[in-house]
Parts: C-alpha cells; sequence; structure tokens
C-alpha cells in the first residue's frame, strides 16, 4: 500500500492544487453571492472585481427556465467578441464524449439538461489580473436528474489581449436563471 | 469588498484503527457550501458510500448519480438510480483522494446536488455528480462517508470544511 498523505507538502506535490483545502484554509474569501429572486433573471454580472487575489473561484447551484439543452456562458469585461473557445470530457451516464467549441462569443462553463433539477459547478479563473497571459477557466459541474444527467469537466479560454478580469457575465443560451440559483464569487489569494 | 475569509474547517477525523464508517453531524448551518476531504485507503475495492440526512440518515431510494471515469486505457461513463446513498466513486487499497462537494447544502427550497472527484493514482478517476431528492428538501446536517463492507485504514483522514458565501 502506497503511504498515505500525511502533509501539506505532499497533498501539494500530488497536485491537488486548488481542490486541496488545507493549502487555501484562511486566503479563500467571500467576494459577492447573486441569488435569484421569484421573477428570475436574464443575466448575472460581477463587477468592479477586486485586483487583491491572485484567482477566482465561482461557485454555483443554477436553475434554468428553459426546459431542454441549454449552455452557461460566461463573458470578461462585457466582451462580445468572438474570443472565447472551450474544450470538454463530459459523462452522459451511457458514454464518455469530448467536445470542442470554435470561437464564440461567450465561454460555455456549464449545461442544463432540464429544467426540473438543480445543476451546479465549480469554476476555476486563473490568475485573472495577469496583464500578460489569456485567461484560462477550469470548470467541474453538472446536473443530475434522477434517471438522466450529464458530468463535465470544462477548459475555456478567452484569447483577447491580455487585460485583468473586472467583470464577468453569466448568461444562458436560451433559458434565464429561475428562482433560487445562487452564484458566488470567491477571490483565492 | 471581499467579506472576509472562508473555506473553514468544520470538523477533521483521523482513524486509530479500522473503522467502516465515519459520521459528521450537527453540522452547522451558517456556510454556503460544504466540502468533504477523504485522504486513505480502504481495506478492499468497494463503494465509497457517502449518506446524507437531516436529524438522520436517509436510507431510502432517494439517490442518484451521474459518473465520468478514466482507467488508463479507457473513459467510460455510467449511472446509478434509486440508491440508498450516493455509492460512487470506488474507494481503492492503496492511496487515494476523494473530494465530495456539497452545494447549497442548507437551502430548504431545492433537491440537493452534489459534485465529487475521486484521485487513484494507482487505478483511476472520476468525477460525478448525484442528486439526492431529499424529503421536504430538507437542509444536510449530517453526512456519512461508508467503505461499503469493507473498513478504511488506519491513518485515513476526514475533514470537513465550510465555505460561507457574502
Amino acid at each position: 500500500m502506497s503511504p498515505l498523505i500525511t502533509t501539506k507538502a505532499s497533498a501539494s506535490a500530488q497536485g491537488y492544487g486548488l481542490f486541496s483545502p488545507a493549502l487555501v484554509t484562511g486566503n479563500f474569501q467571500s467576494i459577492q453571492t447573486v441569488t435569484v429572486g421569484a421573477g428570475g433573471a436574464s443575466n448575472i454580472t460581477f463587477s468592479s472585481i477586486p485586483s487583491t487575489f491572485t484567482h477566482l473561484q465561482l461557485r454555483w447551484i443554477g436553475l434554468d427556465s428553459y426546459a431542454s439543452g441549454d449552455s452557461l456562458y460566461m463573458q470578461f469585461n462585457g466582451d462580445t467578441g468572438s474570443n472565447y473557445v472551450q474544450h470538454a470530457l463530459y459523462g452522459s451516464g451511457s458514454s464518455a464524449v469530448g467536445a470542442y467549441t470554435a470561437a464564440t462569443t461567450g465561454m460555455p462553463i456549464g449545461y442544463s439538461n432540464t429544467n426540473s433539477y438543480p445543476f451546479v459547478g465549480v469554476s476555476d479563473i486563473l490568475d485573472y489580473t495577469s496583464v500578460n497571459k489569456n485567461k484560462t477557466v477550469r470548470t467541474l459541474d453538472g446536473q443530475d436528474a434522477n434517471g438522466s444527467g450529464y458530468v463535465f469537466l470544462h477548459s475555456g479560454l478567452w484569447f483577447n489581449t491580455p487585460q485583468a478580469i473586472t467583470s464577468i457575465k453569466l448568461y444562458f443560451g436560451s433559458g434565464t436563471f429561475a428562482q433560487f440559483s445562487s452564484f458566488a464569487l470567491y477571490g483565492v489569494k | 469588498m471581499a467579506a472576509g475569509s472562508t473555506y473553514t474547517p468544520i470538523a477533521t477525523q483521523t482513524l486509530a484503527s479500522a473503522t467502516t464508517t465515519v459520521t459528521f453531524s450537527s453540522i452547522p448551518q451558517t456556510y454556503t457550501d460544504l466540502i468533504l476531504v477523504f485522504s486513505g485507503a480502504s481495506t478492499g475495492t468497494q463503494g465509497y458510500r457517502v449518506g446524507l440526512g437531516n436529524g438522520s440518515i436517509d436510507t431510502g431510494t432517494d439517490y442518484s448519480e451521474t459518473f465520468l471515469s478514466g482507467s488508463g486505457s479507457a473513459a467510460s461513463s455510467g449511472r446509478r438510480t434509486g440508491y440508498p446513498a450516493i455509492v460512487d466513486p470506488t474507494v481503492y487499497t492503496d492511496q487515494q483522494t476523494i473530494i465530495h462537494q456539497f452545494m447549497n447544502y442548507s437551502n430548504t427550497s431545492t433537491y440537493k446536488t452534489v459534485l465529487y472527484r475521486s484521485n487513484s493514482a494507482g487505478n483511476e478517476v472520476t468525477s460525478g455528480v448525484a442528486l439526492w431528492r431529499a424529503p421536504s428538501n430538507a437542509a444536510i446536517n449530517i453526512i456519512t462517508a461508508t467503505a461499503y463492507t469493507q473498513n478504511f485504514v488506519v491513518g485515513s483522514t476526514f475533514t470537513l470544511y465550510g465555505i460561507a458565501a457574502a
């Protein structure tokens, strides 16, 4: 049997990174949360994001008004150009599938297959203040609907001229955010 | 502006003897999400079962899940419905880490959805999403982790963290 992980250093060495809570305790701060009320919302925007962190993490539980397959998109700094791409690996419950979205006007980070059950996700937005690098986003997300569902590993790129991210807009391809949807943005030092 | 530090350790259990089930009870309702981190191994290859409840663990057939696995030679996906717990991923006899994220666990308006990820370098990597159709949309205040028909080995650790949104 391999030795157990017994130290923070050994956990880090095995590549758990942002998913290793012991490495970020005390350096993980809530920035802003949006919870959707009874009237729903067409989009959710986080603006004036402070530049004092190293990474951002977006955690959500979402409910889509749209009844069938619908993607959740992310845009940065109001950029509506075709400056976003993504790759994904997902499980449908019967097969594992790789997917790619060519340059498009928003970065897909989530997918809701039904409006009857919540879909959830955790997105890490890495080195968001850099003015020298394009921005990358990794997401673990999914929705299980008691007999159907998908789990995704999303990887996204914003390839506009490198700039610090100061605002994030979230929207669906077809639907709107229904009541009880909640999106929380955190900063990681 | 940021609202202050979060990602708070709520409780940690380090096993001094081989144990089948570890329980976290009376979980405070003051956070937005919970994260359970397991680092350890099992005495045999079996399902790492997670039970959820409010006051007591729900052992009804209220759990379902969809998962994605890579074995080193192929990727696959599967689904389970009508189980008495979240029954994946698999826990092995060599070292691995399993992380469950219980999203918006204290709300009483929706079913509860859980993301999980398992890294077992000697066996497989797995990600999954699970649904607990909580009776009356109950909040989660008790969680169990079980090495089904086996024991977690001495030295295995379980840590429960809370994340509070602004």
